[in-house]
Order: structure tokens, then C-alpha cells, then sequence
């Protein structure tokens, strides 16, 4: 079989599945987390029972927010600015950590809580803003055990998945004076990151978080939590700075309930989050609380390129985590594997899209396109099709085809002159049965060892079905 | 619906066998299973000269290759009433994918839609065309522990999940015993076994595991690919097991042909040197 024989290597991925793969720590975690999130989505759906169109619902809602999404955006900056915040674009993460720097120093501001951003990670702004000399201090209890292991998400609806509840318990004895109080239980861990946390609202000056969504009607952002910190980060600081992208935008309310039908379901099995929260603009005379200042940093990287091409489907991500979720790929290497902030189906798509960086073409291509993401996407984003269309970006964008794909285009070019085709492969299957000899398998094949190396290969016969079916058809002629 | 050939006069449905690469290759009792059944419910089979369906080139970022060969095989196949494939992973490349190759000023475009409408996997196309019930169940399974492994692009992009059991019911008096996530992908997908060798092999011990926990003596599926993988797996696992479980394409079971030894197993011919 010509077709197998192929690609070189591409070293990144594969080197980082290995020890991805060796690692007993990881592979403990995943194991824990993963089929579980698979249960929880599916008994949300039963429940439920018209899931299939809530997703159509949804997807209609992605695809007209992207249609028009330049008014909606300005619409949304106009409300914004009526109800005394501000809406600040960033073309580049550069700009991006250049809008939240200043905008923190104009505070004076020695801290920064953090409720999750993944458009935050995106840009690296915890580098940043330490760099600047402001404390970021992480509130979401998963990013918070990031922050004090100096890791990166791997997951972008629990960053900390990668992590065993040892690891965790571990981690705080490290960093927290523990004194006689007990970590066994999970509700232990949390009531002492809770503590930990609970002074970081108090002092910081400014709260920096993320959005779910962007309701153009009203200029209001959109935060799904199951912690309650992204209010707290939100509403007890002098000034709340909302770091998100551009694609976030949904016309209505109306619309945005038709994203949160979906979200909690596909992402956490939730019918709906435990805290959802709208902020709308700067605290006004007659409100209780609130931050003095609003402002909403929009980044674009290269989002807007993506409008009207080919790819513009995986703007309509939700960001609910599902595809990882279900992805045998992800469930077997982590999110860590993938190198960027957006792992599994969806980063596989994104992240080139984004980075369009050399080493990320090998996402796309670590797929085996069985489409099980696809199938749970709530707004149906085909990502598998997505995948396929970067490989052939990555083939028309080559200068040198590789030896792999003179392969495929050889085996193409002979696979289109059928009688010669079967002549060569009854060849080959003949060279193939003295190597074979009388064994029922190989163990072992020079030109297939990335198959050998894990499995056997059984030993084909003679012949090809074709040559066989011939020879039978001369056999019943008179 | 059309009818079965012994009650009815009209003329037999003319069927093209597109046998798929792995089946010419490495297993054509498949192929030869298939005819059989196809035979037995009526219809005359006919293997015109024939090779791939593109979906190596289609996967590799290829596409004008495929379509080149996805047109040769519209116009080699194009005499017959209905194609039929034993997998849904080749039927799918062409049922889905082979109308996307082409943009919609083609004038191929037209053909190529038509000649989808024709092209079926071989459960599907039995059970939903052709609605065969033989008049005797072929073999009787009835005693025998049998998984079934649902491969990826038949069941999501083909929709094929009842038919195999519906058809196994019928000509094998055979309930499945279904194992833990028959739906997840047994780690073959084509290239990516070779190219991402570690990480199908972790896939592939997942599937294995939970063949092996269902008890099952015999493991079936649609799709000869998968189930190289799958017997390549449980036979480097367990070589010294002579009751390992035993792999076998659908067809061979429908078909009552189980003469052939299993996926990868010994074989009597071999032995001989035959
Ligand atoms: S691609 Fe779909 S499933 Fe994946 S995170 Fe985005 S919305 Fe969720």
C-alpha cells in the first residue's frame, strides 16, 4: 500500500505526544475528567430533548452576529459609551497588552484580579502585566492552581485539567501556610483557595476579566462562571477591564439566550451556569456598586481576515470546550500537546488560523477526521472540513512537496489507470508472499514500521481481489 | 423499495462493486462475501477494472488530485443502477466529499451529484434499498458473545448505526453485545496511524480494552481499515492467546462465509504454503 509510506515527520507535536503520552500524572487526570464531561453534556441533552434545535438556533444566531458584525460592533461601542465605559480596539496582541497597561497605570494600580480570559492567555497578559509591575492574581480557582504551578491552561472551559487532585494538594502545601487544616477532600481545596482569594478582591485596584459574549443591543458584556469570582472581580475594583475579541459580538438578548441554551449543556452538562453575569457600562449615580470605570478591550488578530474566506465558520466558536471534550486525539495527549492557548478540534483550527506559524500546521494534520467533534459542536462548526482545508493550505503554501506527497501524488496519477494499478499490485502482492513466507503476520515492515511498531500487520493473500474476481469470471465462462 | 428477483419479473438490479483499496489488497474474502450477499438478494454484480477512491489524496491536502480521480470513477462506474461499497469510510469519501470537489460552474458537478444519489455502503444499501431478509439465516450466532466496532465516517458521515445490527439480527440470529464507546475512534484514520504512530497506538489499546471487557469472542465491523488496526492490536497483545478475539468484516458474517480465517489469523492455505 503506497499511501502509508509517507509524510515527514513533523517533530513538535509528535516528540510532545510522547512525553504527553508517558506521563502517568496527566494521563491520571484525563482519564478522570474526561468521560465525565462526555456524560454530564449527554444527560443535559436527554433531559432536555429538543437539543438539535437549540443548536440550530444557536448557529443562526453566530451567523447573522458575523454577517453584519462590523455595525454590531460599533452599535455595541456606541452603548458602551452611553452608559459611561469604553470600548478600545486592539489590532495585535502587542496592542492589546499596550490598552490594559495603560489602562492599569493610569490607575496607579499595583494588582490586578483576574477572572478567566482565554483572549488574556491569547496575548500572554499575565507576562505583561508583571513585566509593568502589576500583580496579576488569577480568581478562577483553576487558573489560580495555574498560577502558583507557572502553567498554562490545557483546557480552555477547566485550564487545570491536566492537574491530579495530588498535584493540587501538593501545590498548596507548597504554597500555603497550612498549618493543621486538611486538604483530603475537594471541598477542602477550594474553601482554601477561596480564603487565599478572598483578600486578592479586596486589595486590587483594578479586575480584569474575560466575556462570553457581547450583546451589541445594549453595550453589555457577558460572563458565565460556576465560582461567582468573575463578579467579584468585576464589581469590587475602582475599574473593570473586560479583555475579549472581536467575534464575541451577538445582536440581541434575545440572541444571547439562545448561546446560553447551548453553553453550560455542551460544556459542562450545566443547564445553565451557576453565576451568569451582564455588566453594562460604569456605575452610574443610582447604582449601589460597581466600577467607577468600564472599559472593554476588543482584540481582532487576524479575526478579521477570517470574515467571508473559507474559514469564517470558526468565528462562530462559543468557546464551550466540547470538542475536546470528545476528541480522541485531546483525550489521549492533553491540551499541552497543542502548544497554544486553544487546544484539541477547535485550537486545531484556530490556532493556525491565528499564528499561522510553521510548527502549527501540524495540528490540523494530528486528526484522524472521525468527526465526533463535529457531531457535538452546538453551533455546528464543521471542524474536520476546517482541518482538511488547512492541509491543503499547507500544501499549496509549501515551496518543496515533501517525499510524502510525491507518494500520494504518484499513487493518485496510478490509481487513475486501473489495469495497471491491479498489475502492480499483484506484483507487489507477489514479492509480499515470499517475504511472508507462511507466517500469518508480519510483526515487522521496513516501508510501515509507524504501523509495526504498535501492531501486527496480517499477511494478504496471493492475489488482489480484482485478479481473483477476473480469474473466477473466466472460470464460469464455457 | 424494489422488489426481490424471485416473485417479481423485472429486471435484476445491476450493481458496480467498488471493493475499496484495503479490501482488493489484503482481504478479498470481503470482496467476495460482499457479491454473495449482494447476489443473494437479487442482484447481478459486476467488479468493473477499478482503484482508489481519493480519500488519501482528499486527506492530504490534495484536492485536485482527488477530483481527477473521483471523476474517473463516476465515468467507470457510470452503466450501473447502484454502486456499492463494503465501507463508510470510502462511501463516504464519495457520497460527502466527492460533490464538494467540484465548484458549482463545473459542468461535472451535475454528473457527479447524480452518480452520489447511486453509491451506497453495503448494510445500508441492503437494509434501507433493498430490504433483504434472507429466507434462511445464513448462521446461527445466536450462542456466540459478538461486539460490533461503529467506525467514524459511516456512522457520522453515513449514518450508519442500525443497519449492521438489524442485518446481523437477520442472517446471523445475532444480538450484539455493545462494548464501551463503539463509538470512538479506534485510532486508524488513514495516514495518521503511520504519522502519529504513538498516539493511534494509545487510541487503539483504548478500543482493544474495551473489546476485550465486553467478553465478546469476536469483534465485527464495516470497515476493513479499523479492523486491521484492531486485530494488528489484540494479536500483538495477546500472541500466545489462541482465544483471542477473533476479527471479521461484516460481509464475511452476513454472507455465512467464515471459512476464511479471521483478520490476521492463521490460515490452513498458509500453512501449506499455498
Ligand atoms: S468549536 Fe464548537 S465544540 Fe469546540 S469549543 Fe467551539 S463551540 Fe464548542
Amino acid at each position: 500500500m503506497s499511501q502509508v509510506q509517507m509524510h515527514e515527520p513533523q517533530p513538535d507535536f509528535i516528540i510532545r505526544s510522547r512525553a504527553s503520552l508517558e506521563d502517568e500524572h496527566l494521563q491520571e487526570a484525563l482519564e478522570k475528567a474526561g468521560s465525565g464531561f462526555v456524560h454530564k453534556r449527554q444527560a443535559a441533552i436527554d433531559r432536555i430533548g429538543n437539543f438539535e434545535q437549540l443548536r440550530d438556533q444557536a448557529q443562526r444566531v453566530r451567523a447573522r452576529a458575523l454577517k453584519n458584525l462590523d455595525l454590531y460592533l460599533l452599535h455595541f461601542e456606541k452603548k458602551v459609551t452611553e452608559a459611561g465605559g469604553q470600548v478600545h480596539w486592539a489590532e495585535t496582541p502587542e496592542q492589546m497588552r499596550e490598552l490594559v497597561i495603560g489602562l492599569c497605570q493610569k490607575q496607579n494600580a499595583k494588582t490586578a484580579t483576574k477572572g478567566k480570559s482565554m483572549v488574556g492567555e491569547e496575548v500572554d497578559l499575565n507576562e505583561a502585566l508583571e513585566a509593568a509591575g502589576v500583580a496579576p492574581q488569577e480568581t478562577d480557582l483553576g487558573e489560580y492552581v495555574l498560577q502558583l504551578a507557572h502553567e498554562r491552561p490545557s483546557h480552555i472551559v477547566a485550564p487545570a485539567l491536566h492537574k491530579t487532585k495530588a498535584q493540587v494538594q501538593r501545590l498548596f502545601r507548597d504554597n500555603h501556610a497550612l498549618g493543621e487544616r486538611a486538604l483530603d477532600e475537594v471541598a477542602d481545596i477550594v474553601n482554601e483557595a477561596r480564603a487565599v482569594i478572598r483578600d486578592r478582591f479586596l486589595q486590587a485596584d483594578v479586575g480584569i476579566t474575560g466575556a462570553n459574549m457581547l450583546i451589541a443591543e445594549t453595550g453589555t458584556a457577558a460572563i458565565v462562571t460556576n465560582e461567582g469570582n468573575g463578579d467579584l472581580t468585576a464589581t469590587l475594583p475602582r475599574t473593570h477591564i473586560v479583555t475579549t475579541s472581536i467575534d464575541k459580538i451577538v445582536p440581541t438578548w434575545e440572541d444571547a439566550s439562545a448561546i446560553l441554551r447551548v453553553l453550560g449543556r455542551s460544556a459542562t452538562g450545566q443547564d445553565i451556569t451557576t453565576y451568569t453575569s451582564f455588566f453594562t457600562g460604569a456605575r452610574s449615580d443610582q447604582d449601589k456598586d460597581g466600577p467607577e470605570q468600564f472599559h472593554i478591550v476588543l482584540l481582532d488578530n487576524r479575526r478579521s481576515e477570517l470574515l467571508g474566506s473559507e474559514y469564517e465558520k470558526m468565528l462562530h466558536c462559543i468557546r464551550c470546550g466540547a470538542c475536546m471534550n470528545h476528541c480522541p486525539v485531546y483525550q489521549s495527549v492533553g491540551g499541552h500537546t497543542y502548544n497554544s492557548v486553544y487546544p484539541g478540534p477547535m485550537g486545531a483550527v484556530l490556532t493556525p488560523l491565528l499564528r499561522h506559524e510553521e510548527q502549527d500546521n501540524q495540528l490540523p494534520n494530528a486528526s484522524t477526521f472521525c468527526g465526533r467533534c463535529e457531531s457535538v459542536c452546538p453551533v455546528r462548526i464543521p471542524l474536520p472540513g476546517l482541518m482538511r482545508k488547512l492541509r491543503d493550505r499547507e500544501q499549496r503554501e509549501r515551496k518543496h512537496a515533501g517525499m510524502a506527497q510525491w507518494a500520494v501524488k504518484l499513487f493518485c496519477k496510478l490509481s487513475r489507470h486501473p489495469a495497471v494499478y491491479r498489475r502492480l499490485n499483484d506484483f507487489n502482492l507477489r514479492l509480499v508472499a515470499i517475504a511472508r513466507g507462511r507466517k500469518p503476520r508480519f510483526q515487522s515492515l521496513p516501508f510501515l514500521s509507524g504501523w509495526t511498531r504498535h501492531r501486527d500487520f496480517p499477511a494478504p493473500e496471493k492475489s488482489s481481489f480484482q485478479s481473483q474476481w477476473q480469474q473466477r469470471q473466466k472460470e464460469k465462462q464455457p | 423499495m424494489i422488489e426481490t428477483p424471485s416473485n417479481s419479473s423485472k429486471p435484476k438490479p445491476q450493481v458496480g462493486l467498488f471493493v475499496t483499496c484495503p479490501v482488493d489488497l489484503v482481504r478479498p474474502s470481503i470482496g467476495f462475501a460482499t457479491a454473495t450477499l449482494l447476489e443473494r438478494a437479487g442482484c447481478d454484480v459486476h467488479v468493473p477494472p477499478q482503484s482508489c477512491c481519493g480519500q488519501v489524496a482528499l486527506n492530504n491536502g490534495q484536492p485536485e488530485q482527488t477530483r481527477a480521480l473521483a471523476w474517473n470513477i463516476v465515468q467507470q462506474f457510470d452503466e450501473y443502477d447502484y454502486v456499492v461499497i463494503p465501507s463508510g469510510s470510502c462511501g463516504g469519501t464519495i457520497k460527502t466529499h466527492y460533490p464538494e470537489l467540484f465548484d458549482e460552474h463545473d459542468q461535472r458537478l451535475q454528473a457527479v451529484e447524480a452518480f452520489c444519489e447511486k453509491v451506497f455502503e453495503l448494510t445500508t444499501f441492503l437494509t434501507q434499498v433493498l430490504d433483504y431478509t434472507p429466507v434462511q439465516a445464513a448462521l446461527d450466532l445466536s450462542a456466540e458473545t459478538v461486539t460490533y466496532h461503529d467506525s467514524c465516517a459511516g456512522l457520522r458521515e453515513l449514518n450508519i448505526k442500525q443497519q449492521p445490527r438489524t442485518l446481523l439480527k437477520r442472517c446471523a440470529n445475532l444480538d450484539i453485545t455493545e462494548m464501551q464507546d463503539t463509538d470512538v475512534c479506534c485510532g486508524f484514520g488513514g495516514t495518521f496511524c503511520v504519522k502519529y504512530s504513538d498516539v493511534s497506538n494509545h487510541m487503539v489499546t483504548n478500543k482493544v480494552n474495551n473489546i476485550r471487557r465486553s467478553g465478546a469472542s469476536m469483534v465485527l465491523g464495516g470497515d476493513l481499515s479499523c479492523l486491521l488496526n484492531i486485530a494488528g492490536k489484540l494479536q500483538r497483545l495477546e500472541p500466545d492467546n489462541p482465544n483471542r478475539v477473533q476479527v471479521r468484516h461484516i460481509a464475511e458474517v452476513l454472507a455465512g462465509e467464515l471459512s476464511t480465517p479471521a483478520i490476521g489469523e492463521h490460515s490452513p492455505a498458509l500453512e501449506k504454503g499455498e
